[in-house]
């Protein structure tokens, strides 16, 4: 964790003299600023799309930890990329998606599966780190994938990134039902003829690609922010099918969105500010839902929702 | 559902199941009737789940026959429901009741789904008594309450025979005995076939037209009474085995079963 606040204070080593509130928040130029980030806005809303359907599978599979772990190797991808002048998206997928298929082939159990997160993810982050000593460039490029970064989106990049999130979506949207039932009654789903297994590779994949897409605008440090949070929020205030994946997308747009929004004028990273906004909201829905339980579930409260 | 008056829900003819050297059980005949109740009995390794993962079509047979409404057994038909037994659900898994049914109707279709089939849901709930609990997270429910869930999906198609694979484990006594009566009543509700897996003969003993006893040298069909005795059990076991009965319970000493809860079989 220190190597990171390390990292964050280098990105913005510069103004020290300045008051700390003014880093963090100014709107002078807000106009202006705005038009330079407008891809980023646009990747930032794509990806709460993303984070926030795939996030109610990860919920369901419980593969919280499998989110940190091929978010790790997708850092390693992008730096190697970087280290090697190739596309840090291209990298970056490619690192991740091996993760996600390598954890989809040997985890098959649970316990099987954290224990090979547990060994890939220090070997990823180390893989990462010596591509980035490496690397000759700019300071700010390097710690953007692992803090995220708000300009660098141009627009050969911003077509990549809604590319793959609309294979990400439109999978999803393909493998919906089933998923959904093999992840919450596998015996079951697996006795109607279900193909339990070969769903599970499928999302694997998914994740994969959607976890690229959510190193690039928040860094490989804070997935999680965007690819848990705002669904771990979504079912403390719901259970319904329709209603937990619909304010998980609100709940992580709302993070992406609003976090670019507000990093716009400061001098830090934008993941601070990504991560605090879905940490309130899960905080507030989690009180909502407390609240909830102890009247109970009845009829009339959960069709409220 | 219009099946030809000869096809019962399951024709098993000179069944065998082995895996590499090992046979499970060999020469199985058994024609179930139309709403009948077999329970199905024998120590762990037997090959009970095994069985039903052949009739599910996950698992076939090494030889012999068999055969579902008349044709073979079949991945993911409808005429197949399954009751699992009862699983911890955690409480924030967001799945309410009415969608764990839901998926019983449509659950392995692809796509998002449009049809949320409410009318049927709301149906087949009401027809197990879960209606006041239609809403409520599956993770806040009872162990009874979520068999009761359970059923009604297995319902969902409806199948003509309901296969439950120890849906008594882990569940207190009463709701052991509101489970089962649920079961009897739907199958005379709706015809369905019962094949009921249990360790546990005494909590089915009452709805149990037929016995299958599985054991290490053999098995036997019949009813409980017949099957049931201390001879019969001695020779399917090879070693002595003492049946016993008091008001109305059967209490098996001997044998490796022992009536110890095991929730897998070492069938794999």
């Amino acid at each position: 964790m220190s190597t990171a606040l390390t990292l964050v204070a280098a990105t913005t080593g510069t103004s020290t003299g300045d008051d700390w509130w003014h880093r963090l928040f100014s709107f002078e130029d807000y106009g202006e600023l705005l038009g330079l980030v407008h891809n980023s806005l646009v990747a930032g809303a794509v990806l709460g799309l993303v984070g926030g359907l795939v996030g109610v599978f990860v919920m369901q599979r419980d593969l919280a930890f499998a989110v940190h772990g091929i978010s790790e190797l997708s850092f390693a991808g992008a730096a190697a990329a970087l280290l090697f002048s190739v596309d840090v998206v291209l990298g970056s997928v490619l690192g991740s998606v091996l993760a996600a298929v390598v954890i989809g082939l040997l985890g098959t159990r649970a316990r099987d599966r954290n224990s090979i997160i547990g060994v890939l993810m220090p070997f990823g982050l180390g893989l990462g780190v010596l591509c980035l000593s490496l690397y000759p460039g700019r300071a700010a490029n390097k710690f953007g994938l692992l803090t995220g970064q708000i300009v660098a989106v141009d627009d050969t990049r911003l077509g990549l990134l809604v590319a793959i999130s609309a294979v990400v979506v439109a999978g999803l949207l393909v493998i919906w039902r089933p998923l959904t039932f093999a992840s919450v009654d596998p015996d079951v789903a697996a006795a109607r003829g279900v193909p339990t297994r070969a769903l599970s590779f499928a999302f694997m994949l998914l994740l994969g690609l959607a976890v690229a897409l959510a190193v690039q605008v928040v860094g490989a440090l804070l997935v999680l922010s965007l690819l848990i949070t705002p669904a771990a929020a979504a079912t403390r205030i719901s259970a319904s099918p329709v209603w937990v994946p619909v304010l998980s997308v609100v709940f992580a747009v709302g993070s992406a969105v609003g976090g670019i929004l507000l990093a716009l004028g400061g001098n830090v990273p934008i993941s601070p500010y990504v991560t605090t906004i879905s940490f309130a909201i899960y905080v507030v829905c989690r009180l909502v839902g407390n609240r909830r339980t102890r009247r109970g579930w009845s009829r009339r409260t959960v069709t409220a929702a | 559902m219009s099946a030809a008056p000869e096809s019962a829900p399951l024709d098993l003819r000179s069944a065998t199941l082995s895996y590499g050297e090992r046979t499970v059980w060999s020469g199985l005949d058994l024609r179930l009737a139309r709403g009948e109740f077999l329970t199905v009995l024998g120590p762990n390794g037997s090959g009970k789940t095994s069985l039903l993962r052949t009739i599910l079509g996950l698992q076939p047979l090494t030889s012999g026959a068999l055969s579902i409404m008349g044709r073979p057994a079949r991945r993911g038909s409808r005429d197949v429901g399954y009751i699992p037994q009862q699983r911890l659900i955690d409480p924030a898994t967001p799945v309410r009741a009415r969608d764990l049914v839901r998926m019983g109707i449509d659950g392995d279709r692809w796509g998002p789904g449009r049809r949320s089939h409410r009318a049927r849901v709301d149906e087949l709930l009401a027809s197990v008594g879960a209606s006041a609990y239609a809403d409520a997270p599956l993770g806040l429910l009872s162990g009874g309450e979520q068999q009761r869930v359970r059923i009604a999906q297995a319902l969902a198609t409806q199948p003509a025979i309901l296969l439950c694979d120890e849906p008594l484990l882990s569940l207190d006594l009463r709701h052991q005995h509101e489970v089962t009566a649920l079961i009897d009543q739907t199958r005379r509700a709706t015809g369905t076939a019962v094949v009921f897996v249990t360790h546990e003969i005494n909590p089915v003993l009452p709805y149990t037209d037929r016995v299958l006893y599985l054991a290490p040298a053999g098995h036997a069909v019949g009813s409980p009474d017949d099957v049931l005795t201390s001879t019969h059990l001695s020779t399917l076991y090879g070693t002595p085995v003492e049946v016993l009965r008091s008001q109305g319970r059967v209490i098996i000493v001997g044998g490796d079963d022992d009536h110890h809860h095991h929730p897998d079989e070492a069938d794999s």
